[in-house]
């Protein structure tokens, strides 16, 4: 159905299912627990999960499929944050020209780096794109002309004064929010059951949707004839140009859509949140979404969005964790014992949650190649094996 | 018939190596034209000039009229020309299927396509096309194994395959039978005969089983030392003076 297999189609709702319901599953503890500031349930950060896992995905059509690993596609969600915070400035308040504008923007520019980086392979290629998004940080962030389009350092967001040529002028009151024909995005509607809490948030919800629809493309993709050649590119590049093929268009145009991808959360954060910084482009972001998709598993459909949530539930909820409430959790304990628990653990969390990333992202190359999704498979497999032996 | 390929003095050189020295053949359409010489006599190399994997010094290779010097490789392809490598070279990660079925999607589309939204399911006659070449050399009960996985001479019967659902009008095979154990062989010979009759595929074979290139060919060129020192039918071939010197090294 939809042009999906059976398989991939339970697995597409299955994701429906998670992200309609994320805002009551990830607040499974109650408000007054000690345990409610590992909620993973507030807007703000579901929409990055979302976001990000857009992101991920993106990124898993160029490095998953064609094994191509870039090093910058930061540039690309900058490029589409600075033109979705300019669509929000000049033409309306309402994010759909942002959003379609960000991924088109980024296309452009997706095109430019990755023709001229796919001349080479290999750390070659990887090089090439993080010198390119380094160079586009670079005039972001310093270069006169360019920064008149980013602000430079400074950053842009949304003034009252913005022309909005689309919107009925005002020139009081507040600076509109990003809406939806009127639905703020920063709009959210509470339920408390007992002691739980759970907001639903629209901006959510748009992402979710945007998420869903660019879950289905990459599923198209990835089953498409045009999939399989970009398999083929990181099976044996030479050999598709033996059997025919011009591998370059196919790698070019899996650049292009992860770039898309990229354009596309970039315009969605600005769309939850009306401001763009030149951080966005750091080198740093492009390495998360490299991180993100190993952890999750390359080249699996799923595995970018888990990886993406679980990166950003560690930076949000495990930085969070600080020594005194270290000492309250090990309080049962003797003092010296208690002490010698908070000393261990401490340097992990709080501002070290890096290190618990970095360690968890070592015993995953090592121990799971196929990342979080790989392994379930293999376990699945092995659990399932076992008990067909047995009957 | 006329000629499917022209091969006219055709010379490469690798540093003080003079691998190709003034090479000509020509290949009658619709035959099983083998290639024979001691190790080190080019005959590899000249396959490469071929399918443009090397660049010959000086001389042209026709093809059909089209010359095939300075093309690159998939444009060598989509002219009608396959080659079938001497180490399995396929799409190690993919299913044995999907390794046919890349062959047999560029010979319908070209040199690229941008059907990114259309499912891999919707190509019934592509799938039918690989699975008939896969069950025509026996490999129809391991559609959906991963190609690494399999043994060393069925991935050199995939390699077959995905050039044989290219319908190639001209068919390169590098040593098909090598590794392969007595039965595997003489099964591909049968594969090879059967094809080359009911398809009419011109095909170039270079060989060392001499039982192979006998069986097979309708003609054979003789290469030693980057020449072809004779070019025969292969009755005719089996007791010439100069190809027995040229296999004992010139050994009197």
């Amino acid at each position: 159905m939809f042009g999906l297999s059976r398989g991939d189609l339970l697995l597409w709702l299955f994701v429906l299912l998670l992200v309609l319901a994320a805002p009551i599953l990830l607040n499974p503890f109650p408000e007054s627990s000690a345990l409610a500031q590992f909620n993973g349930g507030y807007p703000d950060l579901m929409q990055r999960f979302l976001i990000f896992g857009i992101f991920a995905i993106g990124f898993n059509i160029l490095f998953g499929l064609t094994g191509y690993l870039s090093f910058g596609h930061a540039a690309f969600l900058g490029a589409g944050s600075y033109a979705a915070v300019w669509m929000l400035k000049l033409l309306t308040i309402n994010v759909i020209p942002a959003i379609i504008v960000s991924t088109l923007v980024a296309g452009i520019l997706s095109l430019i780096i990755g023709y001229i980086s796919l001349r080479r392979s290999g750390i070659y290629f990887s090089i090439l794109t993080l010198a390119f998004a380094q160079m586009s940080f670079a005039a972001a962030a310093s270069v006169g002309f360019v920064t008149q389009f980013t602000g430079g350092e400074t950053g842009l967001q949304t003034a009252l004064n913005d022309p909005r040529i689309l919107d009925t002028a005002s020139t009081t009151g507040n600076i509109p929010a990003p809406s939806l024909f009127g639905l703020e995005m920063r709009d959210s509607f509470q339920w408390s059951v007992g002691d739980w809490l759970w907001t639903f948030n629209a901006g959510y919800y748009v992402c979710g949707f945007v998420m869903m629809v660019a879950f289905y493309i990459a599923i198209r993709i990835t089953r498409s004839p045009f999939g399989m050649m970009l398999k083929a590119v990181k099976s044996n590049n030479e050999r598709l140009s033996y059997t025919g093929i011009n591998p370059k268009p196919y790698t070019l145009a899996a650049f292009v859509i992860s770039g898309m991808y990229a354009g596309l959360a970039g315009g969605l954060m600005v769309a939850m949140d009306p401001l763009a910084g030149v951080e966005r482009m750091q080198w740093t972001a492009s390495g998360e979404v490299v991180l993100m998709t190993i952890l999750g598993g390359v080249g699996t459909l799923i595995g970018p969005i888990f990886g993406a949530g679980l990166i950003k539930y560690f930076e949000n909820i495990f930085s969070k964790i600080n020594e005194s409430l270290l000492h309250q959790w090990f309080a049962f304990l003797p003092d010296g014992v208690e002490d010698f628990f908070v000393a261990v653990i401490y340097p992990f969390v709080g501002k070290g949650w890096h290190l618990t990333l970095g360690l968890s992202f070592m015993l995953v190359v090592i121990f799971l190649p196929g990342g979080m999704v790989g392994g379930l498979t293999s376990l699945y497999r092995r659990i399932f094996k076992k008990s067909k032996q047995a009957n | 018939m006329g000629s499917a390929l022209e091969v006219r003095g055709v010379n490469k050189r690798f540093g003080g190596l003079q691998a190709l020295n003034d090479v000509n053949l020509t290949v009658e359409e619709g035959r099983i034209h083998a290639i024979i010489g001691p190790n080190g006599a080019g005959k590899s190399t000249l396959l490469n000039c071929f399918v443009g994997r090397l660049k010959p010094d000086s001389g042209t290779v026709m093809f059909h009229g089209q010359n095939l010097l300075g093309i690159l490789p998939y444009q060598v392809n989509q002219v009608g020309v396959s080659r079938v490598f001497q180490t399995p070279e396929i799409f190690a990660d993919l299913t044995v299927l999907e390794n046919v079925m890349i062959p047999a999607l560029a010979h319908r589309d070209g040199i690229f396509e941008m059907n990114a939204m259309k499912p891999l399911l919707k190509e019934t006659d592509i799938r039918k096309k690989a699975v008939d070449v896969l069950e025509d050399i026996g490999l129809h009960d391991k559609l959906d194994m991963t190609a690494s996985s399999m043994s060393r001479g069925d991935k050199r019967r995939l390699e077959m395959a995905m050039g044989l659902v290219q319908e190639p009008k001209l068919l390169l095979l590098d040593e098909p039978t090598a590794g392969m154990s007595r039965a595997d062989t003489n099964n591909t010979i049968e594969v090879l005969k059967h094809i080359s009759k009911s398809r009419a595929i011109t095909m170039i074979i270079i060989e060392h089983d001499m039982h192979v290139v006998f069986t097979l060919a309708d003609r054979i060129s003789v290469l030693a030392q980057g020449t072809v020192i004779v070019e025969d039918q292969p009755e005719n071939i089996k007791g010439n003076k100069k190809v027995q010197e040229a296999y004992l090294g010139g050994a009197h």
